[in-house]
């Protein structure tokens, strides 16, 4: 085989990647109470307590609210922002897309202090709603970059040939360009789900006294005898991460294979 | 032709503004606010309208804010070096090696746990770490060591560990992206006229893949700058970075104008860094493909 250093070097750095992640499942079925080998046995004990926890319950709901929120509202503006930038050219458009885009580069510290400044000056209760706002701001650029792409492979000369048939502008969309692009729209919101699910910084900031998963999570850290529980949930919360993105994935490859382009793979 | 162009520049517009708009009132409003809080003064509990420089002043002179400056600074250095020199091998395997068909499955794999939950991942980190950590059992088991070993965690060198393991992905796409843009002919027509493969390497591929480089150094070294969760778990909270110090400043002492102070100066720093960086890259960027 071709490589054979490299590839064997390839490897140890996927190991090196998902190694802590694979702890998680290691000790959330660990009977032991603290996080330390020797392992003590199997136990379910631990998603058990989880399940029964109210505080928990609570986080999770909030998490979702949010997270479909931000994915649907993320998507929608994203979708906007992909066309203008495939399909049109305009002064500023550089600009405008470097604003849009800029989230993706700010340390999310910056955009969290800052909105938290304006937010408090004109007086906005901070609630589950202020962090759906940060969440659509930061996942709006992953919404972009995906729809871009999924634009970008489309052949002009589709959406003509409607309007030469006797569509209009909004209807050819409609008819021609949105079901081309589903697959990037699924692609879009369930990426947006993941990063807004995950994301902690923002949610810690903007929440108030509403708790999501992550923030959950963090306040839960300082008690040692509550690290079980938190493996078992950050061993669901990794795997519907990874399932989520399976999901993405699948959908954004359909979407090339439908418009016809090649795959060159990724996300960014 | 004219005409037409116009109106398509009006439509782009239109399609342009919702999002538009949202980045505005969302980013560009608090980042204006940020920067006009910086010249006010700080009345207790409130924000008192009057332009001063003194929060400026009070950052500049603050030894404090130097000290967790060039740590934060230092830090972001060596995690930027770790990340970019263990991820370009792995980016020349994926653009190199990797058959076509199986490149997407590759880079899935890769970016999954980027897409996991960075606060787990970070805590990760201090689960494995810590003094009865997964590393002080595990040897302590294997009869390895008597005591715990103290020196793993809460200090610098673990928070850089965390931090590049937690942005090791970031860099690998710039560059896989920089390497697959490379025309391979031109490696054929080095190895042809004579070079050695590691020659090749040195004096084609390498400078081909440098706005790569660059764009991967940008990607990692600006976000850990920001860094707040590693310091607050990873370092105990006693090694703050800058993240923190700012955090501080806004909420626990309640000092807006000079927290905004703090953080415009951070950003310049950091934006006058990566100028200078580019600036001294430029004829890297000059490449044609």
């Amino acid at each position: 085989m071709r490589g054979g250093g490299l590839r064997a070097y390839a490897v140890l750095y996927l190991v090196f990647l998902y190694a802590p992640i694979l702890l998680l499942p290691i000790f959330a079925f660990n009977a032991g109470t603290i996080i330390a080998f020797p392992l003590k046995g199997f136990t379910t004990d631990w998603f058990v307590q989880m399940w029964g926890n109210a505080a928990l319950r609570k986080a999770l709901a909030n998490s979702l609210i949010i997270a479909f929120s931000s994915a649907v509202l993320a998507t929608c503006l994203g979708i906007f922002a992909a066309r203008a930038s495939t399909r049109f050219s305009f002064a500023g458009k550089g600009a405008a897309l470097g604003l849009i885009m800029l989230p993706l580069v700010m340390p999310e510290i910056i955009v969290s202090m800052s909105l938290l400044v304006v937010l408090l000056a004109i007086g906005v209760k901070l609630s589950v709603f202020t962090v759906i706002l940060g969440h659509t701001l930061i996942c709006m650029p992953y919404a972009v970059a995906i729809m871009t792409t999924a634009f970008s492979s489309l052949d002009k000369s589709l959406e003509e040939a409607a309007q030469d048939l006797g569509e209009t502008k909004l209807s050819a969309f409609r008819l021609v360009i949105l079901p081309l692009v589903m697959p990037g729209i699924i692609s879009a919101m369930l990426m947006c789900f993941t990063v807004s699910l995950d994301e902690f910084i923002i949610a810690f900031f903007l929440a108030g006294n509403e708790p999501t998963l992550p923030t959950y999570i963090f306040s839960q850290l300082r008690f040692p005898k509550s690290i079980p529980v938190i493996m078992a949930l950050g061993t669901i919360l990794v795997l519907a991460s990874i399932v989520l993105l399976g999901i993405a994935e699948y959908f954004r490859r359909r979407g090339v294979a439908r418009t016809g382009a090649k795959d060159t793979g990724g996300f960014l | 032709m004219a005409v037409a162009n116009g109106k398509e520049a009006a439509q782009g517009l239109r399609i342009v503004a919702p999002p538009l708009v949202y980045a505005v009132l969302m980013l560009g409003v608090p980042l204006l606010t940020i920067l006009a809080y910086s010249f006010f003064k700080d009345g207790y509990l409130t924000v008192v309208r009057e332009f001063t420089l003194e929060n400026y002043r009070a950052v500049w002179a603050d030894p404090i804010f130097r000290t967790i400056m060039i740590r934060s600074l230092s830090v972001a250095a060596m995690v930027t070096l770790a990340t970019v020199l263990l991820a370009f091998p792995v980016a020349y395997f994926l653009s190199f090696v990797v058959p076509p068909d199986r490149k997407a499955l590759w880079i899935f794999l890769i970016t999954i746990p980027f897409w996991t939950s960075y606060l787990i991942r970070v805590f990760l980190w201090k689960v494995i770490l810590g003094f009865n950590g997964v590393i002080n059992s595990g040897l302590k088991s294997l009869g390895v060591i008597d005591q715990p070993l103290s020196f793993l965690l809460y200090n610098t060198g673990s928070i850089v560990m965390t931090l590049a393991h937690a942005y090791a992905p970031f860099a690998i796409l710039p560059i896989y992206v920089a390497l697959e843009k490379i025309d391979r002919s031109l490696l054929e027509a080095g190895r042809d006229l004579g070079e050695s493969r590691a020659m090749t390497f040195w004096r084609v591929t390498l400078p081909l893949a440098m706005p790569g480089v660059l764009a991967a150094v940008l990607i990692v070294f600006i976000p850990v700058i920001g860094d707040y969760v590693t310091p607050a778990l990873i370092g105990g909270g006693k090694i703050p970075m800058v993240a923190n110090m700012i955090q501080s400043q806004m909420l626990d002492q309640d000092n807006r104008p000079l927290g905004s102070a703090l953080a415009v100066t951070a950003m310049l720093i950091v934006a006058v860094l990566a100028a200078l960086f580019l600036a001294l890259n430029r004829r890297f960027l000059r490449v044609r493909q």
